[in-house]
């Protein structure tokens, strides 16, 4: 996959009668392959950056490129099928449908890109199994209020990854989980990440979570600050 | 999982507000329904009734249906036996035809001398075997209101008038005639006698009056049932004959009951024609089906624009004999049209309230749902799906709501009296079977609830993904 690439990227957003900016003029490149954390206070820009390279969002100014392609170039409904074929997401309350079973919810994004039914069994069957819902019983059949904090975000997990993203996007993924699952979940990230080769990209609080990460990218008041990059680079 | 599904499972998540919003639409469904089934019996039980007492079409002179009635001599129909044998034989008309018979209308005074009493009457003389085959019609089922033909088998003399006019002549006691108290005040009774308010009687018609009533005061004995009708004859002359009244009927609407009198053709036109050649005011064709009407129609005007042109005649069916058929039907159109549209809108917003509620409440999944890569137009039709499944569950349970409720009043006995008439009729509601009814209804609830849904879920598809994902 291409890098993530941010070319002077503002993002302001109205209150009343004032705009409030929440990110100005950002550079910045993401390497494709790694576990990239963005970090700062609250109010830093982090989860308006996610939604702009996740593509939810347009910026003001500037642009995004993500898997080799300008987001700012396409309409509404392309840029929901870029989404849909090559971004996964993950979010802080997990997000998921509740009239649907587990498995469905994984199903989502296969239907969306329209896959087969019987390739779209046998891939849920393979996610639900790589994020642990299946042992020691199957947990795909139950809906979401029938599982805990850390099976729900196992199974968003799984959903994000469904449709064979080049990046998966998490905004504060850990977020609404006691420590130790909330490591596990982390440790369940990082081995997918390496096991299917996609690019994870989070913003987040967590030290847990940027002591694991390859790349920390750190924002305050919608300016990058700093970025450290696993061979101990430090940007500016 | 599809659409469908998912839509039904996000319908059934808050079971009390899709079963609020589908009570009002089948009570809205059903109510419509119900009224246009009763409406749709009212109206086959007319077109019965006037298809018994009229036939489809008639063939009448030109312009008889407008100046001629009472007017025999100037709109009668010679040779008019021809002319219905032709119509027997015809190729096209004859599979049509359930009957062809003639009519002959006039007006008259029946007098019944005995009691000293007398009215007016407007008569029409018939076959009575045809006219027991034109009231046997009966293409829908619909409850018969036509009394059995009482002139049938009955000697040339015969005549059967209204429960009416036998109150008028003082009839009821001989024949059975109920309710009949006796009036308040005198009658004037009818005699060739000058008197302060009766002028006397020019000589000849006092002459014939008295050479008639000879034989029939002879006869008018206690329980007699004798009545005279006078009648201007072709030549403008009075003609009078005697009759024998062989029933009272009541003939439905009171100013109908009150002067109407069926006797033998042959006797009618003895009264209009004398010696003359006998004529009819009109010919009746009665069809097997209302639907068969254009295609008589279309080959009995090609007869007419054809051989029959001499005859100057005209084709006149039984809407336009009957205008009030034509005028129920619009009023009952009319009060149908006013309560589905109200019922429509309330529909509208009942479903419309319900989407909006929806849309407000999974704000976060529709955001979800478009981060997840769902088009706008997935959103809208998630929607619109949710608001077409809420119309078809409403359509199907307010038609078997409906249809329940049609056969319970069907059973009821429950009857009522129309305005004008005299009698109750039995309270029918004609559902089943209803066929262009039921599917109109059931596809404008579909489409109301469809279209209800429709301005929420352009507004679901049109939210921002991070204002949606931002909704608590």
């Amino acid at each position: 996959m291409d890098p993530i690439l941010l070319r002077q990227v503002s993002r302001t957003y109205p209150l009343d009668s004032v705009g409030v900016p929440a990110l100005r003029g950002i550079d910045l490149t993401i390497r494709p392959d790694g576990f990239t954390v963005l970090c700062g206070p609250s109010g830093s820009g982090k989860t308006t950056l996610l939604n702009l390279i996740g593509g939810l969002d347009r910026p003001d100014a500037g642009e995004v490129e993500v898997a080799g392609q300008r987001l700012n170039r396409l309409g509404d409904d392309a840029l929901a099928d870029f989404r849909a074929r090559h971004l996964g997401f993950v979010f802080q309350h997990f997000n998921l449908l509740p009239v649907l079973t587990a498995a469905e919810n994984v199903e989502v994004p296969l239907r969306l890109i329209g896959t087969p039914a019987a390739r779209r069994r046998e891939r849920v069957r393979e996610l639900l199994a790589a994020v642990g819902l299946t042992d020691p019983v199957d947990l795909g059949d139950r809906r979401p209020g029938q599982l805990s904090g850390g099976q729900r975000q196992r199974v968003a997990i799984a959903r994000a990854l469904a449709a064979g993203p080049a990046l998966v996007l998490a905004d504060e993924p850990t977020a609404n989980l006691d420590s130790e699952t909330g490591a596990a979940i982390l440790a369940l990230m990082r081995r997918l990440q390496r096991e299917q080769g996609v690019a994870f990209l989070f913003s987040s609080h967590d030290p847990q979570l940027l002591a694991a990460a390859d790349d920390r990218v750190f924002l305050r008041d919608g300016r990058v600050t700093a970025v450290e990059r696993s061979a101990g680079e430090v940007a500016a | 999982m599809n659409t469908v599904d998912l839509a039904l499972r996000n319908l059934l998540r808050n079971r009390r507000r899709s079963l609020a919003t589908l009570l009002a639409m089948v009570i809205g469904l059903s109510a419509t329904l119900l009224f246009g089934g009763y409406a749709g019996n009212t109206m086959s039980a007319m077109e019965t009734g006037y298809v018994q007492l009229h036939g489809h079409l008639q063939l009448q002179r030109r312009d008889h249906f407008l100046y001629g009635s009472g007017n025999p001599a100037a709109y009668g129909i010679a040779d008019y036996p021809r002319l219905i044998e032709q119509i027997r034989r015809d190729p096209v008309l004859a599979p049509l035809l359930t009957v062809v018979t003639p009519k002959l209308q006039l007006g008259g005074i029946a007098g019944h001398f005995s009691a000293a009493h007398s009215t007016n009457v407007a008569s029409v003389g018939v076959v009575a075997e045809e006219q027991a085959v034109l009231r046997d019609w009966d293409d829908y089922g619909a409850a018969s209101y036509a009394p059995p033909m009482s002139l049938r088998g009955t000697p040339a003399d015969s005549v059967v008038i209204g429960t009416g006019v036998a109150r008028k002549l003082q009839l009821c006691r001989e024949l059975g005639v109920q309710p009949c108290p006796a009036p308040a005040r005198a009658v004037t009774a009818v005699t060739a006698a000058p008197t302060a308010s009766s002028p006397a009687l020019p000589a000849d018609i006092a002459a014939l009056s008295a050479q008639e009533a000879r034989p029939a005061a002879a006869a008018s004995t206690p329980g007699s049932t004798r009545i005279e009708m006078l009648a201007a004859t072709v030549q403008g002359a009075p003609n009078v004959v005697g009759l024998n009244v062989v029933k009272a009927e009541n003939f439905g609407l009171k100013e109908f009951d009150d002067s109407f009198t069926v006797l033998h053709l042959a006797q009618a036109q003895r009264l209009v024609y004398g010696a003359a050649e006998p004529q009819v005011t009109a010919i009746q064709l009665q069809l097997h089906h209302t639907a068969q009407m254009p295609a008589a129609r279309a080959r009995l005007q090609q007869l007419l624009d054809g051989e029959w042109t001499p005859r100057d005649l005209a084709l006149v069916d039984f809407q336009t004999l009957a205008p009030v058929y034509g005028q129920t039907l619009e009023f009952f159109d009319s009060v149908f049209g006013f309560m589905a549209t109200l019922i429509g809108v309330i529909v509208l917003f009942t479903v419309g309230n319900t989407m909006s509620m929806a849309v407000l409440e999974r704000t976060t999944e529709i955001g979800t749902l478009r981060a997840l890569g769902l088009r706008q137009r997935g959103i809208r039709r998630l929607f619109v799906t949710e608001g077409l499944l809420l119309g078809l569950a409403g359509t199907a349970l307010g038609t078997l709501a409906a249809l329940g409720l049609a056969a319970l009043i069907n059973r009821s006995g429950l009857s009522w009296t129309p305005p004008g008439y005299v009698y109750a009729y039995p309270l029918q509601v004609r559902v089943w079977g209803a066929g262009s009814m039921l599917a109109g209804s059931a596809a404008g609830l579909i489409a109301v609830a469809g279209l209800s849904a429709w301005w929420p879920a352009r507004r679901a598809a049109r939210l921002q993904i991070v204002d949606a994902l931002r909704h608590a």
